[in-house]
């Protein structure tokens, strides 16, 4: 069954006339502000006991991601296998959330995590242009949602959306949600870099929410201007807003660009101060990220030991 | 004898909120020349008056303020006009108060007539030279205005009659205040006949109020009175100037204090507009163009 | 809100401060004993610890210091601008390398978060030299004449909100033009104008330049009344500033006031919301709302009431209040026993005359001086809490329906200080920020600082401008 807005905001979905009055009736944003709260919040001095668990969490909310031409099966249950057992050395160390591949290397991807708790993520609908026809995009969900993804991480036709046409971004994502069927769950990826200003940001994370997403996530990680804490802090206000209208929660994925365990946990502070626990879990939030995990692995084990660790103590996956 | 023709007197009253109103005391008092010769009798304003004019000015000040400097400049150069066109008036009035020669007497008025026209060039460029933005280190439009203080009493010089009172009224209005205004005490006849040029220049009733009298009786009521904005105190000696500088500070008054002035011909500079200006300043936040600006 | 990540105690370390057991008077480049050998004590507000002891200076101290400053006048207003500069930019640099240490010690006396003596006093000071020290040698573009004279000897009294940004604000363009100062801190914060006393000594600023006396009001009114005074610069209470008006009336003394302040933050529908309710935080909890700019009064429009009431609430919180030493603290202590009862009365105030309070859940330190964040809501402009000013972290909501409402309501105050305007259109921004008769008018943001930009109110909220080009003529014989 598809997924369709919820009862009480069904009506501004039905044409791009509806659905631009309501985009555009919502609150503006201030770049400085925003930008300023989310750096005011950055400052924020996370020790001891309070690292220990926000470093924990970080792991665990990774998407643990490979998105290259050069992939290949050998490289994908690599990082199956990093992304069960992040450090080999430390049994306590938590899984990663997923791990993130092309439809054409989910069976592996799957194989490779086979037997634990970690999802298999698909980019699918032609990531990450998106520039293909429809068919083609919803061929490319099902083929990935078939071969076992649990997620599928779309990215919205920005053009669409820059020219104005909400409607067929709407329908879009309505479709490839149906594609996802009942158990895979749905990220829409906005590519916050091309949508480019905040105003357009906010407007974009109301119709993924409008549309039916599981999941609202910046960035590919394959243009210039990634997550930032200002941007992922706009879509933490959207979805806890959402939530506060509709009732229904919707998770925030950063993708691209966090690196270092420091910015990690910046963003589980823009978390933690905006809407609270009830997204401090993974099936709430993500990270879509690759060289971080190695990060955080160094930084939980000076924790640990007290020293600090080499990039030689921790997989290259 | 019968060659010479009986002429008419004119009867001096009070300027308030663009009336001539009578005193509200029913009162006059004598107003003699150098020589102590009767000139006329002027209105001896009274506390009520002074009320009256506060409330005229504070009414006038909305929308003197927030007229268009280009239109005030356009008003003060009227009054300029005005003045040129009846500058014999002038000459004998200030000739008999002040006890000068014809001609002393029509340096003053052109004089007077000359500041009019500086103040009129003031009222567009002032907040050019006196405001300005701020170079703030931060993403944000900052600028400083100068805007006007408000309701401004001004005791006008003593000495000086007519170019003394312009040289201190012109500059309060040119920014947008509007002025409560005592004449010299002694020698009001020149102020009173100012209203009246004021009356048919356009200027806003009420922009302008001029009373007569006793400068210490109504002076005291103004400098108490919580809706004036700042005083100018040149008309005051020593001691009355620190009393009312006293009773300015109830209401944290702008009180601009009585300075030597040998000569009220000379250029003046700005501030005596400065004295009565405030300066706001606006911050706006400016931020980039597109979202792409943050990063850590 | 509670959370599964509750943050560590992330303490600023103290060690880096050294707080001597006692202070003097710094008279003519010398630490002295108060002539009558009187200290008093200075805690800390949010444990009540006892800091330090310092002199209280007296009317024979003041007179001591008032001659120290007018001998050094003479050599230090001879000197080149350019050398004056130098001094200035030295003092400059010195509070940079030691701001960590002035940032601790601030927070120590005064209770007010690391936080904000770390990212907002310290760094506003160290840019308040800066700047003011490269005006000493470019007075004569500044606007004000050929060669403008400096007055002579100021005498400076300070408040204890910010006790060495206000130190700043007035010793820096003073001695750019060529004045020197006699300052008196506030009773409750000596310390850090001491410590600058040793930054002076460290940049070899000649003797007598700068004279700090602590004490408390009295030194401070023997200070204005001296006759060898010839400017007068105080922030602080508008009642105080209207007795020093008093005083100087009559005199040559040059005064400038910078007083209370009843600021309207204007919420328009169309504002960004999430930004608002931001600047509304900032406005009201900065420094505990121990601001004389603070925007104590928020001014919604009626329709979106309801709405940003919750989203305000929800963000205070997640407030922090407590150590002021933690890096993770928002909201520190209140500065004294007796401005605590003030906001508390004030407040009891509110509650009986028919406005609804409410406070964050929010746990009170057992020592100290503190007071929880509070709204009051069912404001009206009849309400002692929507005309008086708190000082504290007390913020009256009241609503308006029309652009001109909103205006008619934020000018409704014998003050003048400051408003904030939050709308998303420019158009009513200008002509909203153009009717409001306040100095500073902040739009879409609010708190923001900096020396380039004047600063100073309208009406009962005192005279005169402090930063930029206009705070020059406040010391200057123009």
């Amino acid at each position: 069954m598809p997924t369709t807005a919820p009862n009480a905001l069904s009506d501004v979905t039905a044409s791009d006339g509806t659905l631009r009055r309501f985009l555009h009736g919502l609150p503006g944003v201030d770049a400085v502000g925003l930008e300023a709260r989310a750096a005011s919040l950055g400052t924020r001095s996370i020790k001891t006991t309070a690292k220990a668990y926000a470093i924990d969490l970080a792991i665990s909310m990774v998407d643990l991601t490979t998105l290259e031409g050069a992939d290949t099966p050998g490289k994908v249950r690599a990082l199956g296998a990093k992304a069960v057992r992040p450090d080999p050395t430390d049994r306590t160390t938590p899984s990663t959330a997923a791990v993130c591949v092309y439809p054409d290397m989910v069976a592996t991807a799957k194989e490779a995590v086979a037997g634990s708790d970690v999802k298999v993520a698909s980019v699918a609908t032609a990531f990450p242009a998106g520039r293909a026809p429809i068919a083609v995009k919803l061929a490319d969900v099902r083929e990935a949602v078939a071969a076992g993804a649990d997620e599928i991480d779309m990215v919205i036709d920005r053009g669409a959306f820059l020219a104005g046409h909400y409607k067929k971004v709407y329908d879009e994502i309505t479709a490839v949600k149906e594609a996802c069927g009942t158990n895979a769950r749905l990220k829409v990826i906005f590519e916050t870099g091309e949508l480019s200003t905040y105003d357009n940001i906010r407007r974009a994370s109301w119709l993924g929410m409008l549309a039916g997403a599981d999941f609202i996530k910046t960035s590919t990680g394959k243009v210039a201007v990634n997550a930032t804490p200002a941007n992922t802090l706009l879509m933490l206000e959207a979805v806890r807003d959402f939530r506060a209208q509709t009732g229904v929660q919707v998770g925030v994925k950063p993708a691209g660009g966090i690196r270092t365990s420091k910015d990690a946990i910046k963003f589980l502070v823009l978390v933690n101060e905006t809407v609270g626990e009830d997204w401090l879990d993974n099936h709430w939030f993500r990270f879509g990220a690759s060289s971080l995990l190695n990060d955080l692995l160094m930084q939980r084990q000076k924790l640990a030991t007290g020293r600090y660790s080499g990039p030689d103590y921790v997989t290259v996956d | 004898m019968s060659d010479a023709r009986l002429s008419v007197l004119k009867t001096y009253k009070l300027y308030v909120g663009g009336k001539f109103p009578r005193s509200e005391s029913g009162r006059v008092y004598e107003v003699t020349d150098s020589k102590n010769n009767w000139l006329a009798n002027a209105p001896l304003a009274s506390r009520k008056d002074a009320r009256d004019a506060v409330v005229a000015a504070r009414k006038a000040f909305g929308g003197w303020s927030g007229a268009t400097a280009y239109n005030r400049g356009q008003i003060l150069y009227r009054i300029a006009e005005m003045l040129e066109g009846r500058r014999g008036q002038y000459v004998r009035e200030v000739a008999d108060a002040e006890g000068l020669s014809k001609s002393k007497a029509a340096d003053q008025v052109d004089a007077a007539i000359d500041r009019w026209v500086w103040y009129a060039g003031w009222t567009d460029k002032i907040a050019q030279v006196v405001g300005g933005g701020n170079p703030v280190a931060g993403p944000f439009f900052n600028l400083s205005s100068p805007e006007p203080t408000g309701v401004v009493a001004v005791l006008a010089p003593q000495a000086s009659s007519f170019l003394g009172l312009v040289s201190v009224v012109a500059p309060v209005i040119a920014t947008g205040n509007t002025a409560v205004v005592v004449a010299s005490e002694r020698s009001p006849l020149p102020a009173l006949s100012l209203g009246e040029v004021l009356a048919t220049s356009d200027l806003p009733g009420g922009v302008v109020n001029i009373l007569s009298g006793r400068t210490a009786e109504i002076a005291a009521p103004l400098a108490a009175h919580q809706d004036v904005n700042a005083i100018d105190l040149a008309g005051a000696d020593e001691a009355l100037a620190k009393e009312l500088e006293i009773a300015a500070a109830d209401n944290l008054k702008r009180v601009l204090r009585p300075q030597p002035v040998d000569n009220w011909s000379a250029t003046p500079g700005t501030e005596r507009m400065t004295a009565f200006l405030e300066t706001k300043t606006v911050w706006h936040p400016t931020g980039s163009l597109g979202a792409s600006g943050s990063a850590y | 809100m509670a959370s599964a990540f509750e943050y560590a105690p992330a303490p600023e370390s103290r060690s880096i401060v050294d707080i001597a057991p006692s202070y003097g008077l710094f008279i003519n480049g010398e630490f002295t004993e108060a002539a009558d050998g009187k200290v008093f004590k200075t805690v800390s507000p949010s444990t009540e610890e006892v800091l330090s002891e310092v002199a209280e200076a007296g009317e024979a101290d003041v007179d001591r210091a008032v001659q120290a400053a007018r001998k050094a006048f003479e050599k230090w207003s001879a000197l080149p601008g350019s050398e004056r500069a130098k001094y200035l930019f030295r003092i400059a640099r010195i509070i940079q390398e030691r701001s960590r240490e002035l940032a601790v010690l601030e927070t120590l006396d005064n209770g007010k978060p690391i936080r904000e003596t770390r990212d907002a006093d310290l760094p506003l000071v160290a840019a308040h030299f800066f700047y003011y020290a490269g005006w000493a040698d470019k007075l004569d573009h500044a606007g004000y004449g050929a060669n403008p004279r400096p007055l002579g000897v100021a005498g400076q009294v300070i408040p204890w909100n910010f006790p060495l940004l206000m130190l700043a604000w007035k010793i820096a363009p003073a001695l750019a033009t060529g004045n020197t100062v006699v300052l008196k801190p506030a009773e409750t914060t000596p310390l850090s104008a001491l410590f600058f006393a040793d930054i002076c000594r460290q940049a070899g600023l000649p003797k007598g330049v700068v004279n700090i006396l602590t004490g408390d009001g009295r030194a401070g009114a023997a200070l204005i009344a001296h006759p060898d005074v010839d400017k007068v610069a105080f922030t602080g209470s508008t009642a105080v500033g209207k007795q020093i008006a008093r005083t100087v009336a009559g005199t040559r003394k040059k005064v400038t006031l910078e007083l209370g302040g009843k600021g309207a933050n204007i919420v328009f529908d169309d504002a960004p919301v999430d930004q608002a309710v931001e600047g509304i935080v900032n406005g009201i909890f900065f420094n505990q709302g121990q601001v004389c700019c603070a925007g104590s009064r928020l001014l919604v429009q009626e329709s979106i009431h309801d709405e940003l009431l919750d989203s305000l609430k929800r963000r205070l919180g997640t407030l922090r209040l407590g150590d002021p030493l933690d890096k993770n603290t928002d909201i520190g202590a209140i500065n004294s026993a007796e401005q605590l009862a003030r906001i508390t009365a004030l407040a009891d105030r509110g509650e009986a005359e028919g406005a609804e309070r409410w406070s964050p859940a929010c746990e009170l330190p057992q020592n100290g001086f503190w007071f929880a964040p509070t709204l009051f809501t069912k404001v009206t402009q009849a309400h002692t809490v929507a005309r008086d000013e708190i000082f504290g972290p007390v913020l009256s909501v009241l609503t308006f329906r029309t652009p001109d409402e909103a205006v008619a309501k934020a000018n409704n105050t014998p003050y003048g200080l400051s408003a904030g305007i939050w709308t998303e259109k420019g158009s009513r921004i200008l002509a909203v920020a153009n009717k409001l008769r306040a100095g500073v008018i902040w739009s879409n943001t609010f708190n923001k600082f900096d020396p380039t930009s004047p600063f100073g109110g309208y009406k009962e909220s005192g005279f005169g401008r402090e930063g930029g080009r206009h705070g020059l003529e406040a010391y200057l014989d123009v």
